[in-house]
């Protein structure tokens, strides 16, 4: 054990900054993070054992004890229970005899609960060893489970067709669908990829490019909507040693995939996007911060990297241009929510928590390594790439006055056709729903958890950074469903898992909002409880990033778009209720000490 | 108008709250002129024996009488204060509050190694006893508080002013020095 733990620190130069990548690797190899090999690290990187184990402690993906030969990840958001997990669930415990967080006696099989792994359009679903199986049922968990008894590899588990598109490729190997229902510029095919970097890049300067972006309006397609063109000047402006170019590739957005389409059926777009943004700021590496649970696609992405590096498309003196050596590498996440906010995920990549910075300053100027960097989601620069082929000009006449372009979004939930949408920014919701096949719609979450929850009375609202602003997640709800139990429960015990802890607002607030929502889920609220509720919302945005003052949302914007949900559950008779009983409180010590529970006499 | 009408209690308190009342010092004369007390360890009237206006507690809950004291109190006076840590937070005796009660009562009266004498290991179970709650509770979780004084305990002036201005329906003065958390 020892060796092999050395030998993984020094494959990546005992460089306390690449710890992610030891550790990944060491949980890969072992099963588990031992004591022993935590400090075998913190020796050989000369660091305290106590640093390593924050940032084991802080991923979810990581653990200090055997997970299993075989470690079974199942997905627990809010469609995977709409489409029957709970069934899954049971059919796992039944047949293995253990519960969800536990490992069976022979250390064979774990069994551990996952928030969303990107696969919302074919729930519910689970990773085995990195391997993604949608669309499991408890016939298939018992199939699962005998051919893992009779020995097989878990590539050897997956009986399924392989997916649409790409899916197919011998580097993916993967039963994962990508469902592209609908193209636009960025998912059809008449581009090639290289051709920006061959054929304009050498005529333009970095603020041409830039200056192109600029013009063409567009804004991060991540969620926050900030412009890219300033952004990317902004970074060029800044003065470091070296300059980088981040991918986010997170997405842990419950309900958002369509990064993991776009990487896999157009991953070329992206890294040329990353490329040319690398010319334009004057960039020396690129790094895609990738989630964990799209680790079935490292050698894919790896083997076009390579292709794009015989091709000349990323290295030294690209495309004849002196000075532009750019090149790409991967880096993934371990399962932690709070690594797609941009400070947060460059802490993760730096080997550490993924806890957001204090901002100012921003990344453009002290990001990765406290070097100028720019950070933008994959959409952002697969669309660059459109841009620069095109002019900005050319672009604006997708979309609307302020959001231009298209949006890829990831619908799923309650239609007939959930996958991946590239729209024009304008459409409506109304038009959505049309679109995909949606009837009978009680309502749509806009944006993921942390966005908005949204019922038919506003459903002429149009998609775009002005009114409905969205990363792309869009998950719908039928008339069937019970919005407060299965949807708004759901999406805060999500935000109870993933808050990083750091602020006392996000860390104690989700927890203490959730206890009143489920008090009031039990019939015991009343009105002043809403109140609460309400005013308690506010305090969330005191938290130091995004993912912290939006932890509240579920809760905040249910209340104000279905109050009725609410006000049904509320007692009419009374001012006063904490839910406290007495009677069930002095239970357990009555029965202790040997006496009969007698309320009368006192 | 006739003088408004005080009730105080200690629950799962160390009376220190109460201590600190007295420790307004000679205003407590004033205060007679003020206000009349009712049920309170001040006065020991032990019931309560007419409307009351202002009650104020100490201590959270830790037992049933605790939570029936209290519930006396909602039901006989207009505005309920919390007073001190233990009120407002349970303070100290929710300590216990991770600790399964039944763990708790093992340590207390069998392992602990004060219980020696305890050979035959009898536990306090006569009906004529409180029954102990699963976990302390702050004041609020059992009925409405209208007010709540922080400290350990809340100092003189700070009950002072705050009955005062209660009485005297001026707004309460709060310095910084008064709300200061660190």
């Amino acid at each position: 054990m020892k060796d092999t733990v050395k030998q993984i620190v020094e494959r990546y130069g005992k460089d306390e900054t690449r710890l992610m990548d030891i550790l990944i690797d060491t949980q890969e190899t072992f099963g588990y993070i031992s004591g022993d090999a935590t400090q075998i690290m913190a020796d050989m990187l000369g660091i305290s054992r106590v640093d390593v184990n924050q940032t084991i402690s802080f991923y979810h993906f990581f653990s200090t004890s055997p997970r299993g030969e075989y470690a079974i990840y199942l997905n627990d958001s809010a469609v995977a229970q709409m489409f029957g997990r709970q069934a899954v669930k049971e059919a796992f415990e039944k047949e293995l005899g253990i519960k969800f967080g536990e490992v069976t006696a022979d250390g064979k099989i774990g069994l551990f609960n996952t928030a969303c792994i990107g696969m919302n359009d074919q729930e519910p679903a689970a990773l085995i060893n990195n391997r993604v199986f949608t669309r499991l049922t408890p016939y298939r968990v018992r199939e699962i489970l005998k051919h893992i008894r009779e020995g097989r590899g878990v590539e050897d588990l997956i009986n399924e067709s392989y997916g649409d598109g790409k899916n197919s490729l011998p580097s993916l190997r993967s039963m994962v669908s990508s469902n592209i229902r609908r193209k636009g510029m960025i998912l059809s095919d008449d581009y090639t990829y290289g051709t920006v970097i061959k054929e304009v890049l050498p005529k333009m300067s970095p603020e041409a490019v830039i200056a192109e972006i600029k013009h063409s309006h567009m804004r991060g397609r991540g969620g926050a909507g900030f412009p890219t063109g300033l952004k990317w000047e902004f970074c060029r402006r800044s003065k470091g040693d070296k300059h980088y170019v981040l991918c986010n590739a997170d997405e842990g957005e419950p309900g958002t995939f369509k990064d993991r389409v776009i990487l896999t059926e157009k991953p070329e777009l992206v890294f040329e996007g990353m490329a040319i943004a690398g010319f334009a700021i004057g960039g020396d590496e690129g790094i895609l911060y990738l989630r964990y649970e799209y680790r079935y696609m490292k050698e894919y992405l790896e083997e076009v990297l390579n292709d794009m590096r015989s091709k000349k498309l990323l290295g030294e003196k690209i495309s004849g241009i002196e000075g532009f050596d750019f090149d790409i590498r991967i880096q993934f996440g371990a399962g932690a929510y709070v690594c797609g906010e941009e400070s947060a995920l460059i802490e993760s990549l730096e080997g550490k928590r993924g806890e957001p910075r204090d901002k100012p300053p921003f990344p453009v100027e002290k990001g990765y390594l406290n070097q100028p960097t720019i950070i933008n989601n994959v959409e952002t620069f697969a669309t660059a790439v459109r841009i620069v082929q095109n002019g900005g000009e050319w672009f604006t006449q997708f979309g609307t006055e302020d959001s231009t372009g298209t949006k890829i979004l990831s619908i799923s939930g309650d239609c007939m056709f959930p996958g991946v949408y590239e729209v024009n920014w304008g459409f409506n919701v109304d038009d959505m729903l049309n679109m995909v096949g949606a009837y009978d719609v009680q309502a749509v979450q806009v944006g993921g958890p942390s966005g908005t929850l949204i019922g038919p009375n506003e459903f002429h609202r149009t998609l775009g950074y002005s009114d409905l602003s969205t990363g792309g997640s869009m998950i719908i709800f039928g008339k069937q469903r019970n919005l407060l139990k299965d949807v708004v429960l759901n999406f805060m015990e999500f935000f109870i898992d993933e808050s990083c802890g750091s602020c006392s607002t996000c860390r104690n607030m989700t927890q203490v909002m959730t206890n009143k929502l489920n008090k009031i889920l039990k019939g015991k609220g009343v009105a002043n409880d809403l109140e609460d509720l309400k005013q308690w919302g506010k305090v969330l945005m005191a938290s130091r990033c995004g993912l912290g003052q939006t932890a509240g949302n579920p809760i905040i914007s249910s209340l104000k778009n279905f109050k009725p949900l609410y006000d049904v559950l509320i007692q009419k008779d009374k001012e006063f209720d904490k839910g406290f009983d007495l009677v069930a409180s002095v239970q357990n010590s009555c029965k202790f000490v040997g006496r009969v529970p007698n309320f009368n006499h006192h | 108008m006739s003088k408004p009408v005080i009730a105080t209690t200690s629950l799962a308190g160390c009376f220190g709250c109460h201590m600190s009342i007295l420790d307004i010092d000679e205003r407590i004369l004033q205060l007679i002129e003020l206000v009349e007390f009712n049920k309170s360890p001040v006065d020991d009237i032990k019931t309560f024996t007419k409307p009351v206006d202002i009650g104020i507690i100490e201590g959270g809950c830790c037992n049933s009488e605790n939570v029936e004291v209290l519930k006396s109190f909602r039901k006989n006076c207009k505005i309920l204060i919390s007073l001190g840590e233990c009120a407002i937070m349970g303070g100290l005796p929710a300590l216990r509050n991770g600790i399964p009660i039944e763990e708790c009562l093992q340590e207390a009266y069998l392992d602990g190694p004060t219980v020696q004498l305890n050979k035959l290991g009898i536990m306090p179970n006569d009906d004529e006893l409180p029954m102990l709650l699963d976990k302390v509770y702050p004041c609020h979780e059992i009925v409405k508080i209208d007010y709540f004084l922080p400290g350990c305990p809340p100092r003189a002036d700070l009950i002072w002013d705050a009955l005062v201005a209660l009485i005297t329906g001026d707004p309460l003065k709060l310095p910084y020095e008064v709300v200061k958390f660190d």
